[in-house]
């Protein structure tokens, strides 16, 4: 009795001093990191020891869909790859925000989002492998579309914290069914013609909403965020200057994409949705909009959303009104503080290499970043049978070679939410769009402090 | 058997012996057991509130965590010069009445009609606990679709009645209606049932009595339910006022995960505004700010509640008493 009294008060001191032990850890910087023990001679996977290598991703990046893992696994049997997937990518980069101040619980390979290149790049670059300076440098550097590596670069080029995984090269997407039933052309060359400009866009949006067979409710554009958010980069300056610091008040970009997303809302020619609610998720099988800007990866989701009935349905036009330009895309950054770094180089060098870009354009409609995997036949070639056939290879890769890529700054995310936020009540609750803007540039505030 | 009067004659050791052999267990083992509970609500509630504290006087954002700067008090001068922070504040004392008081209304009434025997009566009582019992983002995205201004069930019974229609998002008292309705919707038979349990300590002499002198049941409710529940009633206000006070999921789940609170934020509670400068916008001070300043405007609203109650109580206490003597008494006799 006397001695289990002593042994169990025994167990609850070391219970104790195991949950101090435990508080300290989870709070302290963990100074010291493992240090790499694989050898620069071991080979093309970058290390010959049994290793799980994890892979930090968010949404759904599809590496693991199109068979790549597996692939990998084949070549380098001693890899195994573990995801760490979260799904939205703005809790994912505040997680990985989290990591990177305590200096621990990083990935392997961790994704990095054109939503927060920015920060990484401004922020964090001496957390990450400079991609400047791994043996391969050159050669990988080579392999991108020169933007695509300097949006994740400083801006004197000595430090580059990820390789390119895809890049989003915009068309316009529309339902030929309906323009058809308003009377309109809708044959893609013809609409390429007649969407060239901005001013045209809207015009045709005009005959379309004075259209009086067109089906009742619909409108022409999903919202004047999907306008503004295209138009905005087609800037000298988006969101921000050449130093990366927020600069909205003096965006030549922003002014113009204000300028006509106010006026396709004033003009009564957008839906008035707001873009990824639910409600606009299913305005893309009810009609309710005819057309919207259409990054690659919004083939996949249009798809997703539409379902297989409204195939044929839905076609792409080869061209961008106001001119070429990028939405969206990421990149693959290793950790200075990875477990596995040599194998984790090796492993985002793969996935970079052409053949793997190709996949993933095939396989899960990522466009590549790799300029020689989107000139590739497999990719050039593409045509989507969803969308009637289009040329969806041709169409985005010429756009690819002409965009035009305008810096991007520090919070691009939250800037772009607050002006797309108040555009919806210019198109919903009548707002004045001065009012609007300068509700928006109040809520850039509270971000910019 | 045996052993056992055996230890009785052992004489009961004092307790200047216990400590000085240090053999049995005395009353310092006693910390060492409730240390645990203590180290861990020191890493996790006084650690984080003084943290708080901390980082609320600083510019301080996560991405560059290891720079931020002593700014004093200068988040708080921010955020009360803020628009967005009064508009919260307005927002979530709105939606805190609109939600609470017709949900404890509520749940007095069906409390009290639960109190009566009623055929399934065990099943009424487990159909009270259901909303409470779902989950708050399968209800928020349930009553987010039955209140969409264009193709939800609401708006089209309105429109079937030829009444008009209502913009349930984008409208700022329809907006916070319908937020407040979720709430009322998850807590009212949570607070019926803590209800039931008060009235059932109620003694039924007390209702006997007062069916004797021809109380009807809205007088009985009134004059021995009333009287007999009033701790339990101060127990749920307090809750209820503490839950209002912090109001997030519903608001949030409500605008798709949206911190915002609508397009206009026209519902932003200050839970929502806390979350969105801290983790939207990455301002890590003014967030913390905004916690603190949440604190204490709870310790401050629960603080009112407490000494009205007790006001209250006080006076309606020698109230009842002089009633039961003045009313209760003479009508017995008087018959």
């Amino acid at each position: 009795m006397l001695r289990s009294t002593t042994r169990r008060r025994g167990a609850a001191l070391l219970a104790v001093a195991a949950l101090g032990a435990f508080v300290l850890a989870g709070c302290g910087d963990s100074g010291s990191s493992a240090t790499s023990v694989d050898q620069a001679d071991a080979g093309p996977c970058g290390t010959t020891a049994d290793t799980t290598l994890t892979v930090g991703l968010f949404g759904t990046f599809g590496f693991k869909e199109a068979g790549l893992w597996d692939a990998y696994h084949k070549m380098c049997p001693n890899i195994t790859i573990k995801e760490d997937v979260v799904e939205q990518s703005a809790d994912y980069w505040t997680r990985l925000k989290t990591r990177l101040a305590s200096g621990s619980g990083l990935d392997d390979v961790q994704a990095i989002e054109i939503g927060f290149v920015a920060d990484v790049v401004q922020n964090h670059a001496s957390q990450f492998v400079n991609w400047n300076s791994v043996p391969n440098a050159a050669a990988d550097k080579a392999e991108f579309y020169p933007w695509k590596w300097q949006l994740a670069s400083t801006s004197d080029g000595s430090t580059t914290v990820g390789l390119g995984t895809d890049i989003g090269p915009e068309a316009i997407c529309y339902r030929s069914d309906l323009l058809k039933e308003a009377g309109l052309p809708s044959d893609p060359d013809t609409l390429a013609q007649k969407w060239s400009t901005w001013d045209d866009f809207i015009a045709f949006g005009k005959q379309y909403e004075a259209s009086s067979s067109k089906p009742s409710g619909s409108h022409f554009v999903d919202s004047a965020a999907s306008i503004f958010s295209t138009a905005v980069y087609q800037g000298d300056e988006a969101y921000a200057n050449a130093d990366g610091q927020p600069d909205v008040e003096n965006s030549d970009g922003v002014k113009n994409a204000w300028s006509y997303a106010s006026q396709a809302a004033e003009d009564g020619i957008t839906a008035g949705l707001q873009q990824f609610t639910p409600a606009w998720n299913k305005a893309f099988s009810s009609g309710a909009f005819a057309v919207l800007a259409c990054p690659t990866w919004m083939m996949g989701y249009i798809q997703g959303q539409a379902g297989d009935d409204y195939a044929g349905k839905w076609d792409i036009a080869p061209v961008l009104p106001g001119g070429a330009t990028n939405w969206g895309g990421s990149w693959l950054g290793v950790p200075d503080k990875a477990a596995h770094k040599d194998a984790a180089i090796a492993l985002v060098e793969w996935l970079s290499a052409k053949d793997q870009q190709v996949t993933m354009w095939k396989d899960g409609g990522h466009f590549p970043s790799n300029s020689d995997a989107a000139a590739a036949p497999a990719v050039s070639n593409a045509k989507s049978a969803y969308f009637s056939n289009a040329p969806v290879g041709m169409i985005f890769g010429d756009i690819s070679s002409q965009m035009k890529i305008p810096p991007i700054g520090l919070y691009d995310t939250q800037i772009q939410q607050a002006l797309t936020t108040q555009l919806t009540n210019v198109e919903t609750k009548g707002t004045s769009p001065d009012d609007a803007f300068q509700a928006a540039l109040d809520d850039i505030e509270q971000v910019t402090g | 058997m045996t052993a056992v009067p055996q230890t009785r004659v052992v004489p009961r050791p004092t307790r200047s012996t216990v400590r000085s052999r240090g053999h049995l267990p005395g009353r310092r083992i006693a910390y060492v057991y409730v240390l645990p509970f203590f180290l861990v609500f020191a890493a996790f509630s006084i650690y984080p509130w003084v943290a708080t504290a901390w980082v609320s006087l600083h510019d301080t954002r996560l991405s560059t965590y290891h720079q931020s700067s002593w700014i004093g008090l200068e988040n708080y001068r921010n955020l009360f010069t803020n628009r967005f922070f009064w508009n919260a504040f307005r927002n979530t004392i709105t939606i805190g009445i609109i939600s609470t008081v017709p949900q404890l209304c509520m749940a007095l009434g069906v409390a009290h009609l639960l109190n009566y025997r009623l055929r399934g009566r065990t099943f009424f009582r487990i159909a009270l606990l259901m909303p409470y019992a779902t989950s708050l983002a399968a209800a928020t995205v349930i009553f987010a679709e039955l209140f969409d201004p264009h193709l939800g069930l609401v708006n089209w019974s309105l429109h079937t009645l030829h009444l008009p229609t209502v913009d349930w998002q984008g409208s700022k008292w329809p907006s916070q209606i319908a937020v407040s309705t979720i709430v009322t919707w998850r807590w009212t038979g949570y607070n019926a049932l803590i209800y039931l349990a008060g009235m059932q300590a109620i003694p039924s002499e007390l209702y006997e009595a007062a069916a004797m002198d021809g109380a009807s049941r809205w007088g009985q409710f009134r004059h021995v339910t009333l009287p007999g529940l009033r701790p339990t009633i101060l127990f749920t206000i307090v809750v209820s006022t503490i839950g209002a006070a912090q109001l997030f999921g519903e608001p949030l789940l409500y605008h798709n995960g949206l911190p915002d609170g609508g397009t206009q934020n026209q519902y932003q509670t200050l839970g929502l505004l806390m979350y969105q400068q801290g983790w939207a916008n990455d301002r890590l001070g003014l967030a913390s700010a905004t916690a603190w300043t949440m604190f204490l405007i709870i310790v401050l609203a629960v603080g009112v509640n407490l000494l009205l109650a007790r006001r209250r109580e006080h006076h309606v206490g020698g109230q009842a008493r002089r009633t039961a003597l003045l009313a209760g008494v003479p009508e017995v006799t008087s018959r």
